[in-house]
Order: C-alpha cells, then sequence, then structure tokens
C-alpha cells in the first residue's frame, strides 16, 4: 500500500470527501441531511488521522487511538443531534431549518 | 501487485467521492441515507486497505450498524416532511459550493501537494521468521488504551453517557410532566386504594 499509493492522493480523497460533506452541512436545508454531511466531514478526519499514522509512523498507535476516539465522539454527536432533531419536530412540525427561527434578531 | 493495489484504490475512492456526492445532492432523504451507508462502507474498505483492521471494524459496527439505524429512525419519525417534492438546498446554496470549491482546490489540495512529507523508509523484512511487526495491531491499540489514554478512554465513556442521558431527557421533554413514575410502595398503595373502591 505505502509504495503503491503516495499519500497526496488519499489526503486529496480525504479533501474530496471532507468538502462535500461541508457543501451538504451548509446547504442542505434538512437537518438530518446536515448531520449527514458533519458525519461525511468527520469521516474525512478520521481518513486522514489513519493515512498520517500509517505513513508517517506505523509503529506508535497514536493514530487509530485518535481516529476511535472521533468516532466515538461522532457516534455522541450523532445521537444528541438526531434527538434535538426529533424534539425541533415535536415543536415546530418542520425538520427545514430555514423555517426554525425563533432565535432570530 | 503495486498496479492492483492502486487500481483497488481508485475504485474505493471513486466510491467514496460517488456515494458522498449523491448523499449531498439527492432530493430524497432517505435515499441520500442510503448513500451515506455507501460511503461509509467505502471508507471502511479504505482502512482495511491502509492496514487498520481494527478502525475499519470499529467504522462497521459504529457507522454502519449504528450511526446509520439512527439516521434511519430520524428520517421516519419526521416522515412527511422530508419528501421529494420540495427543494432540499436552500436558495443560496451555491455559496456553500463556492465555499467548498474553493477550499478543496486553492487551499488543501496545493497544500498538500507542496508539502514536503518525510515519510520514514520502508523497513526491510530481511528474516521473515522472526520479522519486527512493521504496523501497530489491535495488541498495541489496546494496550495504548489501557496505558497512555486511559483518561481520554474514559472521559469518551463518560461522554457517552453523558449524550445517551442527554438525548433521552431532549426527546421525552414535554412527556415528563404528564409521567409520573411511581415508587413500589406507592403504586401499591394506589393499587389498595382502588381495590377498596371496588369493594364499595
Amino acid at each position: 500500500m505505502i509504495e503503491a499509493v503516495p499519500l497526496e492522493w488519499i489526503l486529496t480523497v480525504a479533501a474530496a470527501l471532507f468538502c462535500i460533506g461541508l457543501f451538504g452541512a451548509l446547504s442542505r436545508r434538512n437537518a438530518v441531511g446536515i448531520l449527514m454531511g458533519i458525519e461525511l466531514m468527520l469521516n474525512a478526519i478520521n481518513l486522514n488521522l489513519v493515512a498520517f499514522w500509517r505513513y508517517l509512523s506505523p509503529l506508535s498507535s497514536t493514530g487509530p487511538v485518535f481516529s476511535l476516539l472521533i468516532i466515538t465522539i461522532a457516534a455522541a454527536e450523532a445521537a444528541v443531534g438526531l434527538a434535538m432533531v426529533i424534539a425541533v419536530y415535536r415543536a415546530w412540525q418542520t425538520v427545514n431549518l430555514d423555517t426554525v427561527d425563533a432565535l432570530k434578531g | 501487485m503495486e498496479i492492483v493495489v492502486q487500481i483497488l484504490f481508485m475504485l474505493i475512492s471513486a466510491l467514496i467521492i460517488i456515494a458522498a456526492l449523491m448523499v449531498v445532492s439527492v432530493k430524497n432523504i432517505i435515499h441520500a441515507a442510503l448513500w451515506l451507508f455507501t460511503s461509509f462502507f467505502a471508507v471502511g474498505a479504505l482502512y482495511l486497505l491502509l492496514e487498520a483492521e481494527f478502525v475499519a471494524v470499529i467504522q462497521v459496527l459504529v457507522y454502519v450498524g449504528a450511526v446509520s439505524i439512527l439516521v434511519l429512525f430520524a428520517i421516519m419519525l419526521t416522515r412527511h416532511v422530508t419528501g421529494e417534492g420540495q427543494n432540499q438546498l436552500y436558495s443560496r446554496w451555491w455559496l456553500g459550493l463556492i465555499l467548498a470549491l474553493t477550499l478543496f482546490g486553492a487551499i488543501i489540495v496545493p497544500t498538500v501537494f507542496k508539502q514536503k512529507w518525510n515519510i520514514p523508509a520502508p523497513t526491510v523484512v530481511t528474516e521473515p521468521q522472526n520479522a519486527e511487526p512493521v504496523v501497530a495491531g489491535v495488541a498495541d491499540i489496546g494496550k495504548a488504551f489501557m496505558r497512555e489514554y486511559l483518561l481520554p478512554f474514559e472521559v469518551a465513556s463518560l461522554v457517552l453517557l453523558v449524550a445517551l442521558i442527554g438525548a433521552i431527557v431532549v426527546v421525552f421533554e414535554e412527556r415528563t410532566e404528564r409521567r409520573v413514575i411511581l415508587t413500589l410502595a406507592e403504586s401499591w398503595a394506589l393499587r389498595q386504594k382502588e381495590s377498596a373502591k371496588v369493594d364499595q
């Protein structure tokens, strides 16, 4: 793997995944769609961490440990975020975040 | 051998990128969720290609197994407002597109390709019988979690507990006033009172 694929390719794939996720998080109206974009971004970051670990310091276990912690946090974030989506749906009868503007000045 | 790995990498990366593009572009949110799981799976395959087996397994367990089910539940509980009929993007979605494209094309990719990565030379295995492992394996990850990363490990479990309680509190917020949870003694007293009422 290391000899065949340069590190830059993997980083480019991860960057593309991150930017697609950013676009989704910024421009989706549906709250669940926004959370999906955030999950894509977290996946891209994990991919970066694992790639750096494999190429730059494969003998230390820091990379997998870090990415496992990020997966944990992502799962917690998904649970809380989707619970909030359901709470918003109960109060507003919609999950389109441009109609949920109670905090707008 | 190298060309096989390269082709495999290309296929997996193409699957990741196409699935991610479908996630942000399809109108039906259920289809977007299914494409999201495809993307998660492909990222797991890339982890396997990068020889991070444990991370790949956890990716499949947590993302494909748990997060996907959560997302599907959230979609189905809010089903009739997520149909195909309405516009799924903001009216100013091109702002997000410009931002993402600029970040990708003008900042990240030039930085990645200009940077000189000091990749250590691959270790040459001379005696295959008693060769040192080249990559940290599952046992090393377990030792790391139990030794130098014990505090982050515990904090992560605390975060999971807080997220669990927080999610339940947020979702059941409006019902807590109505629902009264009785202790065993109270429910027994209530039952006594009701049976006394029936006797009269």
